[in-house]
């Protein structure tokens, strides 16, 4: 696939999750208003509100994002080299110069979020600044590039803040079936019917939540960006070099990360954990993969 | 159905086929047309920082008067250049003769210790990076330029709009040789 054609698919894909988050909304507000005796106006309310906020989100979505993960815009005087090195990989890669931020901690991670090529930023931790040299920080920025370049950002940004949302719902939904409506004086019959349709709210809810964030990081994605990036630099191994500094880094933790945001990382902001459930929603590909395949190219 | 019908539809086709692909090729020669301005771009980028690397560097370096005028005969020769060729030379000149400097400002920690003179000397080599990289982007997109002239049948269409093929920027001998740094 060549990068019109990762655009346009990406392009399609973003619509299948904002379609697959409205209908999910909206069933769900069906449901909440048939338990209260109105499923229509529940239903007409969720898709009205799900609308508006994929509105927002998708104009405001990385502004968000950026936020929650406590990135800082800077300016050329602060970060000369960053920005020279953001500068530079836009210039390869044919595209207007995403907007710099950086996120004051000491783990080695990275990021690009946005909507479109004229709308991105890359955000980079002080860490990486820090420990990488030239080479290995282009080849992270020029992984980035990749992600803006085919519309792999809007995909992304939309999975987060759509699955930050869901977990939220049903984080809420949960506590209030389970608080809110024990204090109210009601026949056992229609408790009995509420927790039912809880049960199959959570069953429904959380596979998709993961099914969303896996359609949004397969792994290929990862390889793809890394080998894209490597085409902009010429040079696979800064890459592969800052891909093993980031390995070895005993702190890989970004203390501002959370599971909507995860996948958005160059490398899983997360402890580095072992077992069975790590790898299956794992949302990156293995480092050590990545950095033997950069190294045959 | 009519055969003039058929003829009508067949025709009609072959115009909306020849629409399209004459607008994409239009579209992809604008695109290795911006490219080659953002080269020149950053080149005069790298040309308006000299006199400022100059004045600063002379302040703390008097005595390097050769490396600087070096520097400065480099950037008028630059900008004289005509040819492609005359160019490439007068830009490895240029290369060499900014290497000098940098290495002999070495031996000024006063220089070394000056806000202005890192912050150009980052400048610079941020400037020297941009124009490895438009260049290479250069040719990528007259690669995907030509690659479209070429093939069937964008190629058809192409020739009966003469759209040509473009030249690759490929780096002259000289350039290829190891920049030499004079003391």
């Amino acid at each position: 696939m060549n990068i019109h054609d990762q655009s346009r698919w990406n392009k399609i894909k973003s619509w299948i999750i904002l379609s697959l988050f409205i209908i999910l909304i909206s069933a769900l507000g069906y449901i909440i208003g048939f338990v209260y005796g109105s499923p229509i106006p529940g239903f007409v309310l969720a898709i009205f509100g799900a609308l508006l906020y994929s509105v927002i989100m998708y104009f405001q979505g990385d502004s968000i994002i950026l936020a929650t993960t406590g990135a800082r815009e800077v300016t050329k005087k602060e970060y000369p080299y960053l920005f020279h090195t953001v500068e530079g990989l836009a210039i390869a890669a044919g595209i207007p110069t995403p907007k710099a931020y950086v996120i004051e901690d000491t783990a080695l991670n990275a990021f690009a979020t946005g909507r479109d090529p004229q709308h991105a930023s890359v955000t980079v931790t002080t860490g990486l600044l820090n420990k990488l040299n030239r080479q290995e920080l282009e080849g992270v920025i020029a992984h980035e590039m990749s992600h803006i370049k085919n519309f792999d950002i809007r995909m992304m940004m939309l999975t987060a803040v759509f699955v930050g949302i869901t977990i939220l719902l049903s984080d809420f939904l949960l506590r209030s079936f389970l608080w809110g409506s024990g204090s109210r004086d009601r026949e056992n019959n229609q408790m009995t019917i509420i927790f039912i349709v809880i049960g199959i709210i959570l069953a429904i809810l959380a596979p998709l939540i993961a099914e969303l964030i896996k359609l949004a990081v397969s792994r290929r994605r990862e390889y793809g960006a890394d080998a894209d990036g490597a085409l902009l630099t010429r040079n696979p191994e800064g890459l592969a070099s800052a891909l093993e500094k980031i390995k070895n880094d005993p702190d890989p933790l970004v203390d501002k990360a959370n599971k909507a945001t995860a996948h958005l990382f160059i490398s899983t902001p997360f402890r580095k954990t072992k077992g069975f459930f790590t790898g299956l929603f794992s949302t990156h590909p293995p480092i050590d993969e990545r950095i033997k395949i950069l190294r045959g190219m | 159905m009519n055969p003039t019908w058929w003829i009508v539809i067949i025709g009609g086709a072959i115009v909306l086929i020849a629409i399209v692909i004459y607008n994409g090729l239009v579209r992809i020669k604008n695109q290795v047309e911006n490219s080659w301005a953002q080269i020149d771009v950053q080149l005069k980028r790298r040309f308006d920082l000299i006199p400022n690397l100059i004045e600063t560097v002379k302040g703390y370096a008097k005595h390097e008067k050769g490396v600087l005028e070096g520097v400065t005969q480099a950037r008028t020769a630059f900008m004289g250049a005509k040819s492609p060729k005359e160019m490439a030379k007068a830009e490895n000149m240029l290369e060499g003769t900014l290497k000098t400097l940098f290495a002999v400002s070495e031996n000024y920690p006063q220089l070394q210790a000056n806000e202005n003179f890192l912050q150009l000397q980052e400048e610079l080599s941020g400037t020297e990076s941009k124009i490895a990289y438009a260049r290479q982007h250069y040719n990528d997109m007259v690669m995907e330029y030509n690659t479209k002239v070429q093939t069937f049948p964008t190629n058809m269409f192409a020739k009966v709009f003469s759209f040509a093929e473009k030249e690759l920027f490929e780096t002259p001998e000289v350039e290829r040789q190891n920049v030499k740094v004079q003391f």
